[in-house]
């Protein structure tokens, strides 16, 4: 890259089930003018948007209609991307790479307390052969939870240690919805939603926003003294139908992987990454994501809490947040995922910070089962 | 059974609904309530730069700041411009035809620098002409339920009040 | 400086009111096909792939990852923008700012829509804010309507005068294989034809089309070596608009404000001049005569003149929308990245019975949401 990019300011909402008393534009004006304050940017010093949000979750056909005046779009340029937050991060970046742009705020929301969230994931099934089934988001991932647990080995007492960790951790996050010292037991007590996933191993759905400021190396004082160095990124499509992939496998997070250890010039993720944010939706997906990105062999992602490298206090912690399984909201918590990954990257993480942090990976993903990936590598070092 | 390729092509039919419960949020819900309960029109005004807006929100879009005053604005106002709808379309709220003609106002309610879509109780565009005066006709106060309907229509009350041309409102 | 970018080929599908023959995924490959055939590459030629289309149109979620296999997005880095009528040129956007951070060299931009599987109307009144403006909200044309009804009155336009952009377009479509409606009217027949929404024709009126448009970007090093002559990205410019109908400022609309951006990133003084074609993204009939002034081709007011004296007819000195325009063609996600595939034709003299002779800059334009714009100068030299 001839030109960096650091992200200069970071905002969240706390994470709820319904926030009632907001309406979307109030919500995004709570986490745009909070990145403002912090940052000390005006509206003049943003010159492009780039928005994430989904039309089937808002209930509204161009769902980033209702954000245009709280983001500052008026006779701007704006643009949604209909995807995981990750992806937005990465036009936001392209946008300023290409030389025609110096900042760009990046901004997410969702709240899934208005809609009817399991009509909604079942409407991205195709609906000629599999909508009918009923299948949703839940549902399909209690597919691939079970063939990854049969294929690797892992039970269903190992799987619940994701959410015994993540949950806890999740005490120190003040945006978390859901947190809690829960144990093993009370896992496995918490009852199926869909064998094998039970309802403590479920992400929630939540409502709430993210907001990051990106700049051009050379605005990056005006803006901050602690940037976030945007050091590589990869993202990657798989194939749409459940039984066209290897459920337990994810070859486009390996590539995605693969393409941002590449540009930030990684060469072994599991010495040189010092916090991981993973897109743990549901806990068995924290073990098959860890494993695929590289941070531990494959089958052994359990292995990584057990031994303690994965929990708040080892050597690489993941998902110290509290991760998705803590708060999700649709789209935002790709975005959330690399807040966090540059909060712990700038010592700003609370009780939940890391110490001595210098490269961070964060991971979003999209589509069901992890059928789009997105990967990032961060570090406060240029 | 014969099958001929490329000849005999399927559908498969959807008839989903999808249920939203949208928030109003802290300014339109204020704006509701004084709908439905005093039957006034209430809008924003932006502190920095005077701009009145309706409905009222949270950010001023022309200077990007907080909008924190409320004011009453019309229930008379101007007709900015104006259609009357023909054509059969699904109303997404109630998932029938919306019944037709009807005529569709843009409304500059006086106090407020932005417009107002509403129903017109007029339909015939001989009698309608952008600039004549028009008014907010209000449900009865047992009937509204603090939504836009709580507000009929809006009933043309003649142009002794016309500004200006037309010509010369737009230029 | 931005760096350079050129569409180095393109491809349509035949559009039409119902292709009953095609699902979604095989309705994109067909235009996927066509445009890597146009441009001598196959599927693993591309780097990334950028899709966009309204899923509250078909009723599809995730309408991106079901496009997987259609779209050629599997095992390669892809992501959905949606912006509504604009989505188009927002995915063109999109895929311009991928090849011109440096990052990638051959991207694939998609627009498609399938309108035929559900009712656009009433997905387009859902683009509105849900407690101020569905209630009377009429779709795309009742929002056409009191613009057009404001824009006739204050400048006495004719509806004799749009009725001749009607008749105009509709015979341009005639030269044109791809396109939808290729009717033989009169002023009369227009005139006579229901009035949908005074003063709206049914013949002023866009229909709705099933259809796909893929168009692939390149970089300049790439563009250079590339086997057919290039049509480079001289701007690309989007400006958006406060969010509520009411609050649109009829004077200081987005399309001059973008055009006039454009014309200054591509060097441009004289628009009437210096353009030599324009794809106008025509909503409905009046807007060939009212956008033309935004371009500033004409004076305000003198859109009825330029269509009176035959300025934008095929004959004329800058034809507007060889096409057939958007009033001739409109599967609303593709309808404004077939503006800009077509404007990149006239470039690359690929055009047929519908090439403006010596083209050498073209405009294209794009339109949605709350009466935002998208603008692109496209040119035979970088
Ligand atoms: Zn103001």
């Amino acid at each position: 890259m001839s030109q960096r990019v650091a992200i200069v300011g970071i905002a969240q909402t706390t994470f709820q089930s319904a926030k009632r008393a907001q309406n979307y534009a109030e919500l995004v004006h709570e986490v745009v003018s909070e990145l403002f304050t912090k940052t000390g940017a005006t509206h003049d010093d943003v010159d492009n948007i780039v928005s994430a949000s989904s039309d089937f979750w808002d209930g509204r056909t161009i769902s980033n209609m209702a954000i245009q005046d709280v983001v500052g779009a008026y006779m701007k340029s704006e643009s949604k991307v209909s995807s995981d937050g990750t992806l937005a991060v990465l036009y936001g970046m392209m946008r300023i790479l290409s030389g025609q742009y110096k900042t760009t705020l990046v901004v997410a929301h969702s709240k899934g307390s208005e809609g009817t969230p399991n009509l909604i994931a079942n409407a991205a099934f195709d609906p000629i052969y599999q909508r009918q089934l009923g299948i949703d988001g839940l549902s399909a991932s209690a597919l691939q939870a079970r063939r990854y647990m049969e294929k690797y080995g892992v039970s269903e007492e190992e799987v619940a240690l994701v959410s015994v960790k993540n949950l806890a951790n999740a005490r120190k996050n003040p945006y978390a919805q859901v947190a809690g010292e829960f144990t093993v037991d009370d896992v496995m007590q918490s009852g199926y939603l869909a064998e094998p996933i039970k309802k403590l191993e479920a992400s929630p759905i939540s409502d709430g926003a993210c907001a990051l400021l990106l700049a051009r190396e050379d605005l990056v004082d005006r803006f901050t003294d602690k940037p976030v160095w945007l050091k590589g990124v990869g993202h990657c499509q798989d194939c749409y139908y459940l039984g066209d992939r290897d459920l337990a496998e994810s070859e486009a997070l390996a590539v995605a992987a693969q393409r941002a250890y590449a540009m930030a010039g990684i060469r072994d993720p599991g010495k040189e990454i010092d916090v991981a944010e993973v897109y743990d939706a549901f806990s068995y997906q924290e073990l098959m994501w860890t494993e695929i990105l590289g941070l531990c062999p494959r089958g052994e992602g359990v292995e990584l809490i057990r031994s303690g490298v994965s929990t708040i206090d080892g050597t690489l912690p993941v998902n110290p947040s509290g991760g998705v399984l803590a708060a999700h909201a649709v789209i935002v918590a790709g975005l959330v995922r690399v807040a966090e990954a540059a909060l712990q990257l700038r010592g700003e993480a609370g009780q939940h910070q890391i110490s001595g942090v210098k490269t961070a990976l964060a991971h979003g993903s999209f589509g069901y089962c992890g059928q789009m990936h997105c990967v990032w590598i961060l570090s406060n070092e240029k | 059974m014969r099958r001929e390729e490329g000849k005999e092509y399927l559908y498969i039919t959807l008839h989903t609904e999808l249920p939203y419960q949208y928030s109003a949020g802290r300014y339109m819900s204020r704006f509701l309530t004084t709908l439905r309960d005093e039957a006034k029109i209430l809008a924003s005004r932006c502190t920095q730069c005077g701009t009145v807006l309706v409905p009222p929100r949270v950010v001023c879009g022309n200077c990007f700041a907080e909008m924190k005053d409320f004011v009453e604005v019309g229930p008379r106002g101007t007709l900015k411009t104006f259609s009357v709808i023909n054509f059969p379309f699904i109303d997404p709220f109630t998932g029938v035809q919306r019944p037709v003609p009807y005529g569709y106002a843009i409304v500059q309610l006086d106090g407020c620098d932005n417009w107002l879509p509403h129903f017109l109780d007029e339909i015939d565009v001989q009698k309608l002409r952008i600039g004549l005066r028009v008014e907010a006709v209000f449900k009865p106060r047992e009937e509204r339920e603090g939504a836009m309907t709580d507000i009929l229509h809006f009933r043309v009350i003649g142009d002794r009040s016309r500004e200006s041309s037309p010509e010369g409102e737009v230029s | 400086m931005p760096k350079s970018v050129a569409i180095i080929g393109s491809g349509q599908t035949n559009h039409t009111s119902r292709r009953a023959d095609v699902n979604i995924p095989e309705l994109i490959k067909e235009a996927v096909d066509r445009a890597l055939a146009d441009a001598d590459l196959t599927i693993d030629d591309i780097d990334a792939v950028v899709i966009g289309n309204m899923e509250h149109f078909e009723g599809i979620n995730l309408s991106d990852m079901w496009a997987s296999e259609g779209s050629g997005a599997v095992m390669k880095p892809a992501m959905k923008i949606a912006t509504g009528g604009t989505t188009g040129a927002s995915v063109a956007a999109c895929a311009y700012y991928h090849c011109a951070s440096g990052l990638f060299d051959r991207v694939l931009a998609i627009g498609w829509e399938k309108l035929s599987e559900s009712d656009t109307t009433t997905g387009i009144i859902t683009a509105f804010d849900p407690i101020v403006e569905r209630l009377t909200l009429a779709g795309a044309v009742g929002g056409l309507a009191i613009e057009a009804n404001l824009y006739m009155t204050s400048y006495g336009i004719t509806q004799e005068q749009v009725a001749k952009a009607a008749v105009m377009a509709r015979k341009n479509a005639q030269r044109n294989p791809h396109a939808h409606l290729k009717l033989d009217l009169t002023v009369e027949q227009v005139l006579h034809s229901p009035m949908i929404a005074y003063p709206i024709h049914y013949l002023d009126m866009c229909p709705t089309s099933d259809g796909a448009c893929a168009v692939i970007f390149a970089s300049e090093d790439v563009a250079r070596k590339s086997a057919h002559p290039p049509a480079w990205v001289k701007a690309a410019v989007c400006r958006h608009n406060h969010p509520y109908i009411g609050d649109v400022d009829w004077r200081k609309n987005t399309l001059e404000s973008a055009a006039i951006e454009a014309y200054r990133l591509a060097g441009i003084t004289n628009p009437r001049r210096e353009l030599d074609v324009i794809e106008l993204y025509d909503p409905a009939s009046f807007a060939l005569l009212s956008w033309i002034e935004s371009l500033h081709i004409c004076g305000p007011g003198e859109g009825g003149k330029m269509i009176d004296a035959g300025a934008i007819t095929m004959e004329g000195d800058i034809p507007v929308n060889p096409s057939g325009g958007v009033i001739s063609t409109n599967p609303i996600g593709a309808t404004a990245l077939i503006r800009v595939a077509e404007a990149a034709l006239q470039i690359q003299g690929k055009a047929d019975a519908r090439q403006v002779e010596g083209v050498r800059t073209a405009l294209a334009t794009g339109f949605g949401g709350s009466y935002w714009s998208e603008v692109f100068i496209l040119g035979r030299t970088p």
